[in-house]
């Protein structure tokens, strides 16, 4: 599996460190409550098919990249910084 | 239709033409009192208990493809109780337990060989834990075996012992622990489960769960409308699609887990061997292929196969560990689809709906706890009570932070477990 980073181009899946879904950029405040918080660390969609998740290039230029990933035929969608999309989200 | 020494000398003197099918091809009636969504290991054991233990036989087990076409017969069939922490500790004690009788219990042979596992340390601070393990495991009445290096030695002498990273310093040796033949298990309870009158349909896909005022009345599948008061969703790492059919978004994410074996070789391992800082284990089975495995991939995915990058981890953990291995060739290798949850410890507990009952979570030790899982989840199907040994399974331990059973102490993300 290859990882397009926005930043190097196209490179191998071992440059990555794998974070999880890319809900982890919405982290909650720390009044944000206990539904909010469960939601955060432990709930998943876990779809079958396309998803967001975040990946750190680790062996790379250490962006924290957003990957549109197929789940079940491993392809690689799209990609955008982390830091794009959270500024775009606020 | 038992099976026996002498039916076997019988049916091979006589052409092997007295046996049959083992179970009936059943096709769904409309209403059954338990519904078994997935034909697995755990679905299949599910519904021998609810049928022996309970007396409930008119169940239906739904499985999409043909019977135990999942986890069952894609694991490494490790059997094993080194567990610490309390509702983990005695649920898997008991599986032990039901292992040990589980051939004769079912008439069928599925092969347990408890040849003994050993988990190697490689540090004073890893033998100090391996200590507390073992006796965790010989408190609540299991067995666990210390071994020296030097014992380590004397059973397993192709071992490096003193390679530079990680010279082995002994290891915890349990001699009830081995392995069975997984395909024989899914087997040998669907045969039990017939017998018992359970109807096992298959190729029959549930496309969607009825309910009606917060209860389950039945489900949607690809061979028509099916109607139950109890639904038992038992789907391993599609329990997050399942489970949206009733609306629910579970505590799980799915990972690709990859497993290896080799061509056939003469007996060469005769015990399971586990290389924790590898992520590496080993066994050799009947067949005399050699069977290993490593960590997840990492990644979540619905795959059923891996990627290179972690195939070439496996190899270095088995040449760090074992430089003969070298000479064998790998036959095969592939992926099963695990349902990771937040603590590494499984589900077995009723959910907010009425009537509708959740098994998984099993991450990547599902198959050991195949028969105390089907024990301990029938018993809540059919009185709505935890069973003694598997009371702290619990779905809502994750959002009360009450009762977590990390074993591994890795914290909340789920592909760390």
């Amino acid at each position: 599996m290859r990882i397009t980073c926005p930043i190097c181009g196209e490179r191998d899946r071992r440059e990555f460190y794998y974070k999880g879904d890319a809900l982890a950029l919405n982290r909650p405040g720390p009044d944000g409550g206990e539904k909010a918080w469960d939601d955060y660390l432990h709930i998943r969609d876990n779809p079958a098919g396309e998803t967001r998740d975040l990946w750190f290039h680790e062996a790379g230029c250490s962006a924290w990249v957003v990957v549109t990933r197929n789940t079940v035929t491993h392809e690689i969608l799209a990609s955008e910084l982390a830091s794009k999309v959270k500024e775009a989200a606020t | 239709m038992g099976f026996s020494g002498w039916r076997v000398i019988k049916e091979g003197l006589t052409g092997n033409r007295g046996w049959k099918p083992q179970w009936r091809d059943a096709a769904p009636k409309k209403d059954y009192d338990v519904l078994i969504i997935g034909g697995g290991g755990h679905g299949l054991a599910t519904a021998y208990y609810l049928a022996k233990e309970h007396g409930i036989t008119n169940v239906a087990v739904l499985e999409k493809g043909h019977l135990g076409s999942g986890n069952i017969g894609r694991n490494t069939t490790l059997v094993r109780s080194n567990y610490m922490m309390p509702g983990n500790s005695e649920f898997y004690s008991h599986s032990v337990k039901l292992w040990e009788g589980l051939s004769q219990e079912l008439n069928y042979n599925v092969m347990h060989s408890p040849r003994g596992q050993i988990v190697l340390h490689h540090s004073d601070a890893q033998r100090d834990a391996a200590v507390r393990l073992g006796n965790a495991m010989i408190n609540r009445g299991d067995d666990a075996e210390l071994l020296t290096r030097d014992d380590v030695r004397r059973m397993v002498p192709y071992l490096d012992f003193d390679s530079a990273r990680f010279p082995i310093y002994g290891g915890l040796l349990q001699r009830r622990a081995g392995t069975a033949r997984h395909d024989a298990v899914a087997w040998g309870y669907a045969r039990a489960a017939d017998e018992r009158g359970v109807d096992l349909v298959q190729n029959c896909e549930v496309t969607g769960i009825d309910m009606k005022n917060g209860k389950v009345t039945g489900v949607q599948t690809t061979r028509g409308v099916i109607r139950a008061p109890k639904i038992a969703v038992v789907v391993a790492g599609r329990s997050s699609q399942v489970a949206a059919m009733a609306g629910m978004r579970l505590p799980i994410e799915s990972h690709v887990l990859q497993a290896f074996v080799t061509e056939g070789l003469k007996p060469c391992i005769d015990h399971v061997i586990s290389f924790g800082m590898g992520h590496f284990y080993i066994s050799q089975s009947d067949k005399g292929g050699l069977v290993f495995g490593g960590n997840l991939d990492f990644y979540a995915s619905y795959a059923s196969r891996g990627n290179l990058p972690m195939k070439e981890h496996v190899m270095e953990a088995a040449m760090t560990l074992m430089p003969m291995i070298g000479k064998a060739k790998v036959l095969r290798s592939w992926g099963g689809i695990m349902d990771m949850t937040p603590d590494g410890s499984p589900i077995i507990d009723r959910t907010l709906i009425d009537g509708l009952y959740l098994n998984c979570g099993w991450c990547y030790g599902g198959f050991k706890a195949v028969p105390a899982s089907g024990y301990g989840f029938a018993h809540l199907l059919a009185t709505d009570q935890y069973h003694e040994t598997a009371s702290k399974f619990q779905l809502d331990r994750f959002r009360s932070g009450r009762g977590l059973m990390d074993e591994e102490a890795t914290g909340s993300q789920h592909n760390l477990h």
